[in-house]
């Protein structure tokens, strides 16, 4: 038997290592474990496996304690991620995302920074139901998590329409074609008919084979001069190039990504960096290529030191030029000009250039639920959803776009989103228009502090500050997670903070505005107070000191606060 | 008193012991003694001529020396003893008369209608029926197939028989003693003969027990000539009814400690199900799994101090609560003393006729009225409908059944937790009649029972719900509910013990995530092999209700392939809700696998209950 290439060359693989080969294509036991009314949970095995299936194992860690003492498992429930690429879905399918979300989770939905949905609280006897309708409704769950290619991010852009199509085409056709092609999640899920023996089927997985990735893989699509994918973030990135109204092509940035591990320098966050440029045809090729790079020569040893960023910076950054044109067979052109100006959202209405209008609201940490202060947003919604010709759009910083709305149909969109308090988010602060947060506590199983449930009442304390100072309509990019795995991209908000332990926080001060460059930590393991302490002299410094034009995060390097962050490998130093 | 040789017939060395002796003795040793001895030298005094005779002597090698008596002139005529017994109560009484009778020198066979075969009905002479009433009417399982014998065409004339019978029961329940009165008019029927008039007993049984015990042996010695004679013998004969082995007891309860008290039901339960542990140390209390423990609540403050106010009583005025004449204050009494949350028709009849409410008085004139008015209320309704009553609070609480002690299925092994015994407490709240309800025990347990309060209980043996005395025998628990208590007894056992046998639990309640009780525990057991298997059914997870007979009937080629491998099957819980359907499920089962006639798969399961295979502890 000749060697398998892709065996790890050094170290013994990772325990996941063996789990997804042993799987046969992501099978494992999901099939019996899933039947057994025992517990609501599956083995950790068969978790790893369920991730590339688009959901995780979660429990609710606010009950874990109680349900110990009253001799009862953790409350196992499951996350379930459904992807779309570019985030864009019709009205009918929202509907019955919002159904779902009734009926089998939690009542309410999250938005993803990667333009997902999630549904959180499903118990695992209805995960079946639920996927099939997902499915059903001619979405996907599949590949949604686990060591894959994850949602293809895309701008939803909706006031550069003419180039948008073409490019949410190609997001749509990487997407597609980054897919895991086993049959398991049809057996599964859909009742499709079972492959009696898929041991010879390297056919089965032409581009990930039986080991599918080291890590999980993000591609996101920019397209200037919005950075809202946080393109330097992606493991692969695309910054579409418009030249003459046209799309020219790509270009290409490899090796960002925002995970680390408190207290191990060895892992930190990193942008990608910009190595050529590709017409739009050959971009669905750089992305398979790449895709196998990391396959073949990512860390299959040591998970937390797996994802691209340390594949490539571990062999710098020519060589994977070297090997992408080598396995391209041909070489990527020159880089071309772009400026990026933001990494935020627009708000409001935006005519695009074929006529339509866009609305794009504030869904405050990406959660649709109704609150008791008034704001339906679920309701509101729905109920939009239901009249509504165009389509939905999830913006990468957790918002949602009513697309595509006729100019008949303005009027009443308007009138139904100020009917249940629904917010363009002009009337809040600059500040909470710029936040993002994850998910965190109670349903993470990573999260060290809270985070969504957190953020809002901190950003209440802050906007007194800014107020004094009159900032409230400055614009500020401040983000937050529960743990330094990097789902709300805290490393590149202008102010940072990711969470140590319940209640405390490192603070990370000096990330750009557009995106382009990483923050670092300021203050470590602090609580509210201490928070509050140590940025109000800051912000009061800002007012007085600030340039004009001079963003958050450009001041305080200037003002020599906090040292710039040239590349993810300086992160600690 | 002290004797001496001064005051007393004895010598100095008999009064020297006889006053060691007598402060040791409890008051129930006493009586017996005294009894013993009155029957002593009349049983000496027959006797002799007999033996002088060369008339055979002991014929009953067993029996005290009182039975040489009857030996002589006749024969001794044999009595038999059979008891029907649901949860010990009638076993434990037909035990303690057995005793009695035995001492009085009587020859006795004792047996379970279980183990009684009934051609052999024909030959006796003397019979003494214990039983229990269940549900509707219903005797106890194990007595079944004896009641139905004897109910059948194929039951022989009993014209030699003299029988008496007492009945168990509860009369809360319309069918009071109904077994006891079905046996009772079907003997006579059959052509025997009573030879002491029947007794129903209610809950609170000793009195009328003994009351029985008194006439049944004033009756055998009317019969035979020769037996005990003496009130002191008859006194001795009644104390052995409700005698008790020494110790803590049912009549002698001890003060448990409570270690532990949580609720196992989740957060967003309809119910509400408590775990409590309570300590044994310093009682010598023990258990096997299957026992049950007794444990007498109190009432609730709050109905408590609602029916005095109602009926214009002092909270302080001194009450009798016994025989004795021992007073409390009444609210002790009330609280402590008195059953006052279950109506019953002989109580009501009782008041109306000491009250002066013309209300109370019409409606225990009208059967269907009465009837209709006792369920789902309790006194302070009496009180609030019909009052005032015009009564004393001395002469209602004297109308007043004893508060009875509620059996709770222990949930732990001894063996596993010595010194501890635990329970799995479903707390009762219900709505009716306009005011909110609940169980007197469980919520005492739930609302005013912290850990390091306590709790008066006593252990209760089941007999007739125990594992198979081999470890390697397989068992089948069914318990959904509360129902699961003794199985916990039983896997803590078997796990203690090492038991190879193989086990397979059908558990149910509402709903998965918040009603698993011991979730962990069973998982945990079913990891390391003390139970072999588990399949569980959540009512309301879904639109269409699952029950544990359902997951039966999905597995029911195994379940019969478990009984034909000598499974032993084990019901527990709700009668009317779950065993019931459980029973017809299981007939359908052997019905359909084994391939049998409706009628040979119900002889099946009346084979396995008399050969101890199918057991129920239901309520």
């Amino acid at each position: 038997m000749a060697k398998d290439p892709y065996a790890p060359k050094d170290a013994p693989p990772s325990d996941v290592e063996h789990i997804k080969i042993k799987s046969n294509y992501l099978r494992g036991s999901l099939a019996e474990t899933l039947e057994d009314r025992i517990t609501g949970s599956i083995p950790e095995d068969d978790n790893r496996l369920m991730k590339h299936h688009g959901s995780y194992m979660q429990d609710d860690r606010d009950l874990r304690n109680e349900r110990t003492k009253q001799k009862l498992e953790p409350a196992y429930q499951f996350m379930l991620r459904i992807r779309a690429a570019g985030g864009i879905i019709t009205p009918s399918q929202w509907l019955v995302i919002d159904e779902l979300a009734q009926k089998y989770a939690n009542g309410t939905i999250r938005l993803t920074t990667r333009q997902s949905f999630q549904l959180h609280g499903i118990i695992k006897w209805n995960m079946k139901t639920t996927v099939k309708a997902i499915n059903e409704t001619l979405l996907t769950t599949y590949a949604a998590c686990g060591d894959v290619n994850r949602n293809v991010m895309c701008n939803p852009n909706p006031y550069q329409s003419e180039v948008h199509g073409e490019v949410y085409d190609w997001a749509n056709r990487i997407s597609e074609h980054l897919l895991p092609q086993s049959r398991a999640y049809h057996e599964l899920w859909l009742d499709g008919e079972k492959i009696v023996d898929s041991q010879d089927t390297a056919e089965q997985e032409p581009i990930y084979k039986n080991v599918y990735l080291p890590r999980k893989f993000k591609i996101g699509i920019a397209v200037p001069p919005s950075n809202d994918v946080d393109v330097y973030s992606q493991d692969l990135g695309f910054i579409a190039i418009v030249e003459n109204g046209k799309l020219a092509g790509f270009n290409v940035t490899a090796g960002g990504g925002m995970g680390m591990t408190h207290g191990d320098t060895a892992t930190y966050p990193q942008l990608g960096r910009v190595v050529g440029f590709c017409t739009p045809e050959q971009a669905v090729d750089v992305a398979e290529k790449t895709v196998t790079i990391q396959r073949d020569y990512g860390d299959r040893s040591v998970r937390k030191h797996a994802r691209f960023k340390y594949t490539i910076d571990d062999r710098g950054i020519d060589w994977y030029k070297e090997e992408l044109n080598r396995r391209l067979g041909y070489a990527l052109q020159p880089a071309r000009e772009y400026r990026f100006e933001h990494n935020g959202d627009r708000y409001g209405w935006v005519k695009g250039s074929n006529g339509k209008w866009h609305l794009t609201l504030f869904i405050q940490n990406g959660r649709v639920a109704d609150d008791d202060q008034g704001h339906l947003i679920m309701t509101g919604l729905r109920e939009i959803a239901k009249v509504h010709k165009g389509d939905y759009r999830l913006t990468a910083n957790q918002n949602l776009v009513i697309g595509n709305v006729s100019g008949q149909s303005k009027r009443k969109i308007e009138s139904l989103a100020e009917q249940y308090g629904l917010t363009s988010g002009l009337n809040v602060s600059a500040l909470r228009r710029n936040s993002m947060a994850c998910v965190a506590l109670p349903t993470c199983g990573l999260a060290m502090a809270e985070s969504e449930r957190y953020l809002p009442s901190l950003i209440s304390k802050l906007e007194t500050i800014l107020a004094g100072e009159g900032l409230q309509e400055q614009e500020i990019v401040i983000r937050m997670t529960g743990c330094p795995n990097g789902c709300a991209r805290a490393s590149l908000g202008e102010i940072g903070f990711i969470g140590k332990a319940p209640g405390k926080y490192n603070l990370y001060l000096g990330a750009s505005f557009n995106g382009d460059r990483l923050n670092k930590m300021y203050r470590e393991n602090i609580g509210e107070d201490e928070i509050l302490a140590e940025l109000k002299p800051i912000i009061g410094r800002y007012a007085r000191e600030r340039q004009e034009g001079e963003h958050f995060g450009d001041f305080v390097i200037r003002a020599g606060i906090i040292n710039a962050v040239v590349s993810g490998t300086d992160f600690h130093a | 008193m002290q004797f001496h040789v001064t005051n007393s017939p004895f010598n100095e060395e008999q009064a020297d012991l006889l006053n060691r002796l007598l402060p040791t003795l409890t008051p129930s040793q006493k009586l017996w003694l005294g009894g013993y001895l009155a029957a002593s030298p009349q049983a000496e005094a027959i006797a002799l001529p007999a033996a002088t005779t060369g008339a055979p002597l002991a014929v009953a090698p067993a029996v005290e020396p009182a039975a040489v008596v009857a030996t002589a002139p006749a024969a001794p005529k044999e009595v038999t003893v059979l008891y029907g017994s649901q949860t010990g109560n009638a076993q434990r009484l037909a035990q303690n008369l057995a005793r009695t009778l035995e001492e009085q020198g009587l020859v006795i066979s004792l047996a379970s209608m279980r183990d009684f075969k009934p051609n052999g009905l024909k030959k006796l002479t003397h019979l003494l029926i214990l039983v229990s009433t269940h549900g509707e009417g219903d005797p106890p399982d194990a007595a079944l197939p004896f009641y139905e014998f004897l109910h059948s065409k194929r039951a022989p004339k009993l014209e030699q028989l003299r029988f008496s019978v007492l009945g168990l029961g509860d009369t809360s329940y319309e069918f009071y003693c109904q077994t006891g009165k079905d046996f009772d008019k079907r003997l006579e029927e059959l052509g025997g003969e009573r030879l002491a008039s029947r007794a129903d007993c209610d809950v609170d049984y000793d009195d009328a027990a003994s009351e029985w015990f008194r006439e049944v042996v004033e009756a055998l010695k009317d019969n035979q000539g020769q037996a005990a004679t003496g009130p002191a013998a008859q006194e001795a004969a009644a104390a052995v009814a409700v005698a008790e082995a020494p110790g803590y007891s049912r009549t002698h309860p001890f003060e448990a400690e409570i270690l532990e008290n949580l609720n196992l039901n989740g957060r967003g339960s309809a119910q509400e199900t408590r775990h409590i542990e309570l300590s044994l140390e310093g009682s010598n209390l023990q258990y096997e799994p299957g026992d049950a423990l007794g444990i007498y609540p109190q009432n609730h403050p709050e109905l408590v101090e609602l029916l005095i106010r109602e009926n214009g009583w002092q909270a302080d005025e001194l009450v009798p609560v016994n025989k004795d004449g021992d007073e409390r204050p009444l609210t002790e009494a009330l609280t402590s003393y008195v059953e006052i949350t279950v109506l019953t028709k002989p109580l009501l009849t009782k008041l109306a006729e000491l009250s002066s409410s013309i209300g109370l008085k019409k409606l225990v004139a009208n059967e269907a009225d009465l009837k209709a008015y006792l369920s789902g209320r309790d006194l302070l309704d009496v009180a609030q409908d019909f009052g005032p009553l015009g009564l004393p609070a001395r002469q209602f609480v004297g109308a007043l059944r004893k508060i009875p002690a509620r059996l709770y299925s222990i949930s732990s092994s001894y063996k596993a937790n010595p010194d501890e015994v635990h329970l799995t407490i479903r707390t009762v709240r219900y709505e009716s009649n306009g005011r909110s309800r609940y169980g007197v025990c469980s919520v005492q347990c739930a609302e005013r029972a912290a850990a390091g309060e306590s709790l008066p209980v006593y252990i209760h043996q089941n007999p007739n719900f125990k594992l198979p005395a081999d470890g390697d025998t397989p068992i089948i628990m069914i318990g959904p509910g509360t129902g699961v208590a003794p199985f916990r007894a039983f896997l803590q056992e078997r796990e203690e013990n090492g038991d190879a046998g193989k086990s397979w639990l059908f558990f149910g309640d509402q709903h998965f995530h918040t009603d698993f009780m011991y979730q962990t525990e069973w998982q945990q057991w079913l990891k390391n092999g003390t139970l072999t298997r588990m399949d569980v059914a959540f009512s309301r997870d879904q639109e269409e209700k699952i029950y544990v007979q359902h997951r039966m009937k999905e597995q029911a080629a195994e379940l019969v392939n478990w009984l034909k491998d000598g499974a032993y099957l084990y019901v527990c819980g709700d009668e009317k809700r779950m065993a019931n359907d459980v029973h017809l499920t299981l007939a359908e089962i052997i019905e359909q696998e084994g391939g049998m006639s409706p009628d040979e798969a119900s002889a099946y399961l009346t084979q396995l209950v008399q050969d101890r295979r199918y057991q129920r502890d239901i309520y």
